[in-house]
């Protein structure tokens, strides 16, 4: 029982310490905001996830129709098979 | 007989599948677009597949509508399946590719609008075979045969009036480091757009098949 | 050829007959139509004043949701009555029989315009009167690329399951281009500085897409009308 309980306070404690740490290093608070008429560079819209999306859609469209077809004819060719099986 | 041909097909076009991401990363920036350019060697191959399929899901409509062949139509059903589906392909990277290059997601540009409206043609053909009931083959042919006429006028549209879209001039005057990635890419949806044909095709017969066995059983 | 047109004629004169007898056909889509109207104006119009283009895009926006109905309720008839199947049975030529239902169609469109032009006009300041004969231009060519195509799929879906559905979803996607050139060309014409050129580039495109229209559906009517 001591045991959790020393465990939890240093939980706790350790959760608490960053996040005091973090407060303590925050700007001051903006008293007016300052316009400007182009986004600095780095905080423009990054390609790499565009393109990295472009390229998992194909994949994933192209897995789930092929994935569709197995499943549609594995559903025929066992109708199938029922089928020819009633005849004889 | 087909699934022999589909399995090797299907894998080599896996394997360029695999080996496109390394060789498009080895191809050189674009200089006003740089890395978001390199999307174009997806959506390229993608969209030229949708033309290219939506044509021949006319083609083979105009022989089922005119020819009365059967198979023609199984084929016809297979290429408007696969047509949505490149054109989704198409329709999703395209606005990818936009919003960094233009700023936009959409821009309703006659290139934009009548790729979408060519896309829609053909999942309203596959709404009409879902729903329409007995006798939709037919009725979808006929939309097919309109779809096919769409094609022209998408890709005529780019080069006609002043788009945002790049023209389609810019394919012939690639250099080759960048030109080699993109037919390696064209050749691996084409590969692929084959072997899944055939497996749609192998599907619609097999279910005829069924068909005329519950026609058979019900005489007996 | 002569028997072609008197067969069109005959199917043309038909249909009049049987719509100046009930007239049901023409107070419906009238109505429908004007109900559209005043639907979009309430959606475009702030402060007392229609926004830029709203009217040319109301205009056709109407035309082409009355005329989706006219057509279904045209071959609905047909098919209550079991009349097409008549005239399917009847030894005529199948593109005559096209045609001279498009005529009845174009007839019940081109009454429903000649309504909602001037309402059009009168409620959003639209200059209709600035240039008729480019607006009668646009008006007839893309009526006519809308009801080609709307003829033929309505005539087919007459058979299929869930028709009443099916055919706003086949038709929109196939003549959004002659909707596109007719609110454009429209647009040119309504805005406070007229382009009659460019309204006069999306007439030919219009008929560009008419003869493409028309010949597909004379082309087709026949394999796809038969069982």
């Amino acid at each position: 029982m001591r045991l959790i309980r020393a465990f939890v306070i240093l939980l706790a404690l350790s959760g608490a310490m960053p996040l005091h740490s973090a407060s303590a290093a925050q700007p001051q608070p903006q008293d007016e905001f300052v316009p400007l008429s182009e986004i600095p560079p780095e905080e423009q819209l990054p390609a790499a996830p565009m393109v990295i999306a472009a390229y998992a859609f194909v994949w994933v469209a192209v897995l789930v129709y092929v994935i569709s077809l197995v499943k549609r004819l594995d559903r025929v060719e066992a109708d199938l098979r029922a089928l020819e099986h009633k005849d004889n | 007989m087909l699934r022999k041909a589909v399995v090797p097909v299907l894998g080599l076009s896996m394997v360029l599948f695999v080996a496109a991401p390394i060789i498009i990363h080895r191809a050189p920036y674009e200089a006003t677009m740089g890395l978001v350019q390199k999307i174009f060697y997806f959506h390229v191959p993608a969209a030229i597949l949708m033309l290219l399929l939506a044509i021949t899901c006319g083609v083979l409509s105009a022989v089922f509508l005119f020819g009365k062949k059967q198979a023609a139509d199984w084929w016809a059903l297979a290429t408007a399946e696969l047509v949505v589906l490149f054109g989704s392909m198409a329709m999703v990277t395209g606005p990818l590719w936009g919003r960094k290059a233009w700023g936009v997601w959409w821009e309703w540009e006659p290139r934009l609008t009548s790729s979408l409206m060519l896309y829609m043609i053909f999942v309203a053909y596959l709404l009409l075979r879902r729903f329409g009931g007995p006798g939709a083959e037919k009725l979808a042919a006929g939309m097919a045969l309109f779809g096919m006429a769409n094609v022209p006028f998408v890709y005529i549209s780019v080069n006609v009036w002043r788009t945002l879209h790049p023209k389609t001039t810019v394919i012939p005057n690639l250099v080759p480091p960048m030109a080699w990635p993109l037919w390696l890419c064209f050749t691996a949806f084409l590969l692929l757009a084959l072997a899944l044909l055939a497996m749609r095709v192998q599907l619609e017969e097999q279910r005829a098949r069924v068909e005329s066995l519950y026609l058979a059983a019900e005489e007996d | 050829m002569n028997g072609f047109l008197r067969v069109a004629l005959l199917v043309v004169r038909k249909d009049l007959t049987v719509e100046v007898r009930s007239r049901e056909l023409i107070y419906t889509t009238l109505f429908f139509a004007v109900a559209c109207v005043l639907v979009f104006a309430f959606a475009f119009v702030e402060e007392g004043r229609a926004l830029d283009d709203a009217a040319a895009g109301i205009l056709w926006v109407s035309i082409a949701f009355s005329g989706t109905l006219a057509l279904g309720r045209t071959f609905e008839r047909e098919r209550h009555a079991e009349t097409l199947r008549a005239l399917l049975l009847a030894p005529a030529d199948r593109p005559a029989l096209y045609v001279g239902k498009l005529v009845g169609i174009l007839l019940l469109m081109a009454l429903t315009e000649a309504v909602l032009v001037p309402l059009v006009g009168l409620l959003f300041q639209a200059p209709v009167l600035a240039y008729p004969v480019l607006l009668a231009g646009l008006l007839v060519t893309g009526t006519l690329g809308y009801a080609a195509v709307g003829t033929l799929f309505a005539a087919m879906l007459i058979r299929a399951r869930s028709r009443d559905v099916m055919l706003p979803i086949l038709l929109y996607p196939i003549t959004v281009p002659v909707i596109i050139a007719g609110v454009r060309g429209t647009a040119a014409l309504f805005q406070p500085e007229p382009n009659p050129d460019m309204a006069l580039f999306w007439i030919a495109l219009l008929v560009f897409f008419d003869v493409v229209f028309v010949t597909l559906s004379l082309w087709t009517f026949e394999p796809l009308m038969t069982e």
